[in-house]
């Protein structure tokens, strides 16, 4: 505990007041400067870097706007469509308030796929960052969870049979499937007792979990210090006074930057709420504009935008697609045995765990394989600080072909998207087979050819022109 | 804080029965902390109001017409009564070599001794089926017509088609192969209470 201090002779009220406070709550003032005043930021960052304050003002929209609607809303199968309408029409102001928070929910995801791909083209999950990232990677899966949730509460067509598919993807699971199913669903079918469970994971429980996950990715972004544009480690040159030459606080230089981020984010968030609040169905599908009903399944069920690629990859495993799957254990297995370099124990380990894989691909059903393959194209991301194994972070001074590949990834990543919107057709199965393939192809082979090619020299310095 | 164990060790001041007795706690604790966890998981799992909610259901099918399909709601679920045309029932004697399961062999959902023949119903003409995709649990839409139409084979026979993720079923709800649904559509339990009421969700047992 600090010493008290007293304020000079001849201090004004607002300094003596400062210092009153400064006694009582010191850690209010340190953490200030922690995180805000004296925590130093590249002065590098472009237009990527927007992104990560904006998921935080999307989460502050979305606890407020829910708290309002929670004062309306009303968690039974009975009166949960007829009170969503309630706020839409009778309460004042309330069609805004709904629309703020259905608009919010996709601008979430716009966000935070953006911040994600930009912690991915400039290597900020590298070391000394990998918790950070996973911290993220989690906060991902409990947006993922929060979205599910929430959708089922307005008790639409959409609603209630996306739920009805995503819980019987648990059900997918061996052995213990069908009990796993019937313990969250807390039904034989989606009901009353799944509306009020899920509406208490979606305003409480989830919210307290993604409130924790956020705190811990600042934090441990704040001890680590921020990545920037050209990868380079901004404390590794510090000025006499300790401070890094290529850092500026964080306020008031980037949270006047990032206002303008705001206020543009703001202009383009406004003009889908007043103009398109559905956004052509794709942030409100029209389906869900039906109230649910447990006896018939709309023509076409697609889940909202942000899970078409994951979706996507679910639809694409059948059948064939397990056969190219056990094609492609065989022939990894093979691989590593001829160029793997590995000792003679471990190469009979690697042909056991090939046949054990190759045996429980064709043991369960390729309904179990599709849950984790999508399953798995979340959770692979969590791994890739350890995948990565370029010398250099940033894209900026990788291989010109590293540059083509990413570009090709994330051409793959909208194909599926758009085809998860999409009623199932041949080419279209195919065509997210061949995604889905190079997509984990990505992750799965990034430790060989992250590696290959002519890395460019990295600068001492962060390249930077004032203006 | 281990450095500082392991110097309080040397020195010989670390108490070791004082630390079995925090070891024993912390265990005693964390049954107690399971224990604890128990009453809140099973509230997950269906109430009594829930399971109490299963009776079955009595359908009168004598207005049902060939090619018609009755849709009734059992345990929340939709349960599809057709009455097949003898064409449809034709139709199901050639698909044997393009379906997954054709004789209803899996265990997953057992289909009813009664109903385990080339038309999957105690009548061949009335099929009763629970009309929920064994894929993902959607319901899927009646494709009656036979011949190509969008999302369905050329040579269609008639029958089901998910709409959800494409899984084909034929007139007597069984998958054709290749799809993403492994079992055929569930036959629920049921009987004729006489030749026009049909009882579904109990059958007779001995």
């Amino acid at each position: 505990m600090a010493e008290f201090k007293e304020a000079p002779p001849g201090a004004t009220m607002v300094e003596k007041t400062t210092v009153w406070f400064e006694n009582r709550f010191p850690t209010a003032f340190a953490e200030y400067k922690k995180h805000l005043s004296e925590y130093y930021a590249p002065k590098n960052f472009n237009t990527w870097y927007f992104f990560g304050s904006l998921a935080l003002l999307v989460l502050v929209i979305q606890i407020v706007t829910g708290i309002f609607l929670v004062m309306h809303y009303k968690p039974d199968a009975n009166l949960a469509f007829a009170s969503v309408e309630y706020i839409m029409r009778d309460v004042p102001w309330g069609w805004l308030v709904r629309y703020m928070h259905s608009t919010g929910a996709s601008a979430f995801f716009v966000v935070v796929y953006l911040h994600m791909y930009r912690g991915l083209i400039y290597g900020s999950y590298r070391k000394p960052r990998e918790l950070v990232w996973i911290f993220g990677c989690a906060i991902f899966l409990c947006l993922m969870a929060e979205a599910f949730f929430g959708y089922l509460l307005p008790w639409g067509q959409m609603s209630y049979w996306g739920a009805q598919v995503i819980v019987n993807l648990f059900a997918a699971v061996p052995f213990v499937g069908p009990d796993l199913a019937l313990l969250i669903r807390g039904d034989y079918v989606v009901s009353d007792a799944t509306l009020n469970r899920f509406f208490s994971f979606h305003v409480i429980a989830i919210p307290l979990v993604l409130l924790g996950l956020v705190v811990a990715h600042l934090l441990a972004l704040h001890d680590v210090g921020s990545n920037n544009p050209d990868g380079v480690e901004i404390k590794a040159k510090k000025d006499a006074n300790g401070k890094p030459l290529d850092g500026i606080p964080f306020h008031p230089y980037y949270t006047v930057h990032d206002i303008m981020g705001v206020s543009v984010f703001l202009m383009v968030f406004t003009a889908i709420i007043f103009f398109a609040p559905e956004l052509g169905g794709y942030f409100l599908e029209y389906n869900n504009f039906i109230p649910a009903d447990p006896l018939k399944t709309p023509a076409h069920i697609a889940p909202v935008w942000y899970f078409t690629p994951f979706y996507s990859m679910l639809r694409a495993t059948t059948d064939p697609m397990v056969n190219v799957f056990v094609a492609i254990v065989a022939l990894g297995t093979v691989g590593s045995l001829l160029k793997g370099g590995f000792s003679g124990k471990a190469k009979v380990g690697i042909v056991i765990a090939g046949l054990v894989a190759i045996a429980l691909l064709k043991v369960f059903d390729a309904k179990f394989w599709g849950v984790v393959v999508m399953g798995g194209a979340v959770i692979i991301l969590f791994f890739l600080p350890w995948l990565d194994r370029s010398p250099v972070k940033s894209i900026r001074y990788r291989p010109n072909w590293h540059k083509w590949l990413y570009g090709i990834f994330v051409v793959f990543f909208f194909v599926l998207g758009y085809l998860g919107i999409q009623p199932p057709s041949e080419i279209g199965t195919l065509v997210a087979q061949v995604g889905t393939i190079f997509y984990f192809g990505f992750f799965v082979l990034m430790p060989v050819w992250s590696q290959i090619g002519e890395f460019k020299a990295v600068p001492d310095r962060v390249t930077f022109q004032p203006h | 804080m281990s450095d500082s164990a392991a110097a309080l060790a040397a020195e010989g001041t670390v108490d070791n029965g004082r630390r079995t007795w925090i070891a024993i706690t912390c265990g005693a604790g964390a049954v107690g902390g399971i224990a604890a966890a128990v009453p809140f998981v099973s509230t997950f799992t269906p109430s009594e109001r829930a399971k109490a909610a299963g009776a079955p259901v009595q359908v009168d099918i004598s207005a049902l017409k060939p090619g018609e399909k009755l849709t009734v709601e059992w345990r929340g679920k939709p349960v599809w009564i057709v009455r097949r045309t003898p064409e449809q029932l034709e139709s199901l004697k050639k698909l044997d070599s393009q379906l997954a399961d054709p004789h209803s062999d899996r265990k997953q959902y057992p289909t009813p001794p009664y109903a385990k023949n080339e038309y999957r119903s105690i009548k061949p003409e009335f099929f009763v089926g629970v009309g929920i995709c064994s894929h993902l649990g959607c319901s899927p839409t009646d494709k009656f017509t036979p011949g190509a139409q969008p999302s369905l084979p050329d040579d269609w026979p008639g029958g089901f088609l998910c709409p959800c993720h494409g899984s084909t079923f034929d007139i007597a709800g069984r998958v054709f192969k290749n799809k993403p649904a492994p079992d055929n559509l569930e036959v629920p339990p049921h009987m004729y209470l006489s030749d026009t009421v049909l009882l579904i969700g109990e059958d007779k047992k001995a």
